[in-house]
């Protein structure tokens, strides 16, 4: 797998392709190690490539996969953001408080949820784009904040959604009518709508321009601080999509844990290819990286691989990840 | 100019709280001892439930406590931090669970050079420094648990053990426990290599999953505490598998529901009320210069769908 990723760019540039083509192979080179791993683990245990175990690998890439999709937005536009795993929970903790304790409809209390991730993520956008705090140190300083908050507002006693049988569905109900979880179905819509807000919108463009070159791109006439703060907004409101799909798959809203989460979310986003100097990246690529790590998290379980291990193992992956990125860089 | 105003009026601010602490923790101290205790955590049910009975006991005794731990349950060098500062502040004595058995040692030392009796609680410190251990016998725990599993499952076929932590003295305990009791006394029950799900029940529902997936035939899954039990039983429930037996560990409103809806068995719960309240009268002892058994078990119940409601459990089972 290694060496297939080191490979490729340096061919690229033999062949003289354009950025875009490369890019595009980068792509393509994610995806079959991603097959390749598969495959492995297909041969490796019977049990791994079944619909049942598919749909449990897609199932439990949700939440990781969704916090990545917004990351991935940051991360292209030069940024980090280190709030988005205890922001995720202070989010899950607000829909209790909507849904739970003020008895709102489920739908408006995921409205609420998804505004109230908003509203941490332009917190982090005027911290850095205004206040200019470099985003490792303003998203650090979120990160702690929201985990206080979430302790604070749920008193640190979990809120369960009893009386919202609805909104436990939001996850693991199937609006297909077969074996297909929604949690699921929010992923891939969300995975093609991030994809359509990158590619084809001025806030995907500007993502790219500001991660390339921050100065050129303000010379160029762009307000560059109103766009940073655009861009950590919308990772917002993953986080609170995040927050909603975590609350709703153990049907109550956890005060604790969520740190640690933020750090998979980057994992996945630079296994998938995107540059973590800005400037790089894609949609389809962090989808195939949270889906690298989840295959991985899960075949190595059923092979009874100790956990210690996996760690290790995961981690070797992101080194491969990174340092192919950084021969890339060299070749550009 | 407008820095320098604001960097003055914090300035100010950190002034006036100093003297407010100061002032409201002298005149405090003189009155009644005090005690400092540092858990695993704060923010489980379980953990508040110590807390309450440690309270409940502080009153009762006319002592001061101070109730800290990291917000993370597997965040070893937080926890040591806390210590140290709780050593700093000279309480009359320590109560300490430790995450991780060995890492506080040196610390502890600390405390025995200043004088600070130690009172060792939940999980115990590979160190003679504490005077004794207020704590449920986990290991007989786990062995009860590994008993009416394997009665459950009529003694044979393959068993799974899911456990919150490999460092902690309650996770090895409650793995060990449950292990030897199945390998000594269970010859026809297989048990698959332990997994960890860091008290994560998002996590330990995943590995639930895989489980199930390579081992569709499986008879009972043991879960170690909370959050690791509550994962296994939303794995199952994902997954769409029924007739696996789950026993679980400790309480909380979702494990007892799922007790009494029949998803999980049952469970073994401890009585985190009484631990806190045998914390502090076993620190009052310590200060007073009393003689403390080496240990004092806090004792376990095994409950499920038949006793939930039994007086004598629901008094030790928390939400």
């Amino acid at each position: 797998m290694s060496t297939v990723t080191d490979i490729a760019p340096r061919g690229a540039a033999a062949a003289g392709w354009t950025p875009r083509l490369r890019e595009r192979v980068q792509q393509l080179l994610a995806f079959a190690s991603l097959i390749v791993i598969v495959a492995f683990f297909s041969f490796a245990n019977p049990a791994f490539f079944t619909y049942g175990n598919v749909t449990n690998i897609l199932f439990s890439t949700v939440v990781i996969g969704t916090l990545a999709l917004g990351t991935t937005f940051v991360i292209i536009a030069g940024g980090i953001d280190l709030s988005i795993g205890t922001g995720m929970t202070l989010c899950a903790v607000m829909a209790g408080v909507f849904i739970t304790n003020a008895g709102a409809p489920v739908w408006l209390g995921v409205l609420g949820t998804l505004a109230f991730g908003a509203l941490i993520g332009m917190l982090n956008g005027v911290t850095v784009a205004l206040l200019r705090i470099p985003p490792f140190i303003a998203t650090l300083a979120m990160m702690l904040v929201a985990q206080g908050l979430a302790l604070v507002v749920s008193h640190t006693t979990p809120i369960y959604f009893k009386d919202a049988p609805g909104y436990t569905k939001i996850s693991t109900g199937s609006l297909l009518g077969f074996d297909f979880p929604n949690a699921v179905l929010v992923l891939l819509v969300v995975t093609v709508g991030s994809a359509v807000v990158l590619n084809t919108t001025l806030l995907g463009r500007y993502t790219y321009a500001i991660g390339s070159n921050e100065e050129a791109t303000a010379l160029s006439g762009i307000d560059v601080r109103r766009w940073k703060i655009a861009i950590y907004t919308l990772a917002g409101v993953f986080t609170g999509l995040a927050g909603v799909m975590i609350s709703a798959r153990l049907a109550s809203a956890q005060p604790s844990g969520g740190q640690g989460y933020e750090l998979q979310a980057i994992a996945a986003v630079v296994i998938g290819g995107t540059s973590l100097a800005g400037g790089k990246g894609s949609i389809v690529g962090t989808l195939i990286g949270a889906l690298i790590i989840s295959v991985l998290n899960n075949g190595l379980q059923i092979m009874s691989i100790p956990q210690e291990w996996q760690n290790v193992i995961l981690g070797a992956v992101i080194l491969v990840a990174v340092y192919a990125d950084i021969i890339r860089k060299r070749e550009a | 100019m407008k820095i320098r105003r604001a960097g003055a009026a914090v300035a100010a601010l950190a002034l006036a709280l100093g003297l407010a602490a100061c002032s409201s923790g002298a005149g405090a101290e003189e009155d009644t001892p005090y005690i400092a205790i540092v858990s695993k955590g704060f923010q489980h049910q379980f953990w508040q439930a110590v807390k309450q009975g440690a309270q409940e006991e502080a009153e009762r005794q006319n002592v001061r406590i101070t109730f800290d731990g990291p917000a993370d349950e597997t965040d070893i060098e937080g926890q040591i931090d806390i210590l140290g500062n709780a050593i700093t502040k000279k309480p009359d004595a320590l109560g300490f669970a430790a995450i991780d058995s060995n890492a506080a040692a040196p610390l502890l030392e600390q405390a025995k050079g200043a004088g600070i009796p130690v009172i060792a609680f939940d999980s115990g410190v590979d160190s003679d420094i504490p005077l004794t251990i207020a704590a449920t016998d986990n290991k007989a725990a786990a062995a009860e648990a590994a008993k009416h599993l394997a009665d459950l499952v009529g003694g044979k076929g393959t068993v799974a053990m899911v456990v919150h932590d490999q460092t902690s003295q309650s996770g090895t305990d409650r793995r060990d426990g449950f292990a030897e009791w199945m390998k000594a006394n269970a010859p026809g029950i297989t048990l698959l290599p332990v997994q960890y799900g860091g008290s994560d029940q998002g996590k330990s529902a995943d590995i639930t999953k895989s489980i199930l997936q390579a081992h569709p035939d499986i008879a009972g899954i043991y879960g170690s505490n909370e959050g690791t039990a509550i994962g296994i039983v939303k794995g199952i429930q994902e997954s769409g598998t029924t007739g696996v037996v789950v026993v679980g560990f400790d309480s909380g409103q979702a494990q007892i529901d799922a007790i009494r809806s029949g998803l999980e068995a049952g469970a073994i719960t401890q009585d985190p009320v009484g631990m806190g309240a045998e914390l502090v009268k076993a620190a009052v002892k310590a200060i007073d210069g009393e003689d403390l058994p080496p240990s004092i078990d806090t004792g376990f119940y095994w409950y499920d769908k038949s006793n939930i409601d039994d007086p004598k459990i629901d008094a030790v089972l928390y939400e």
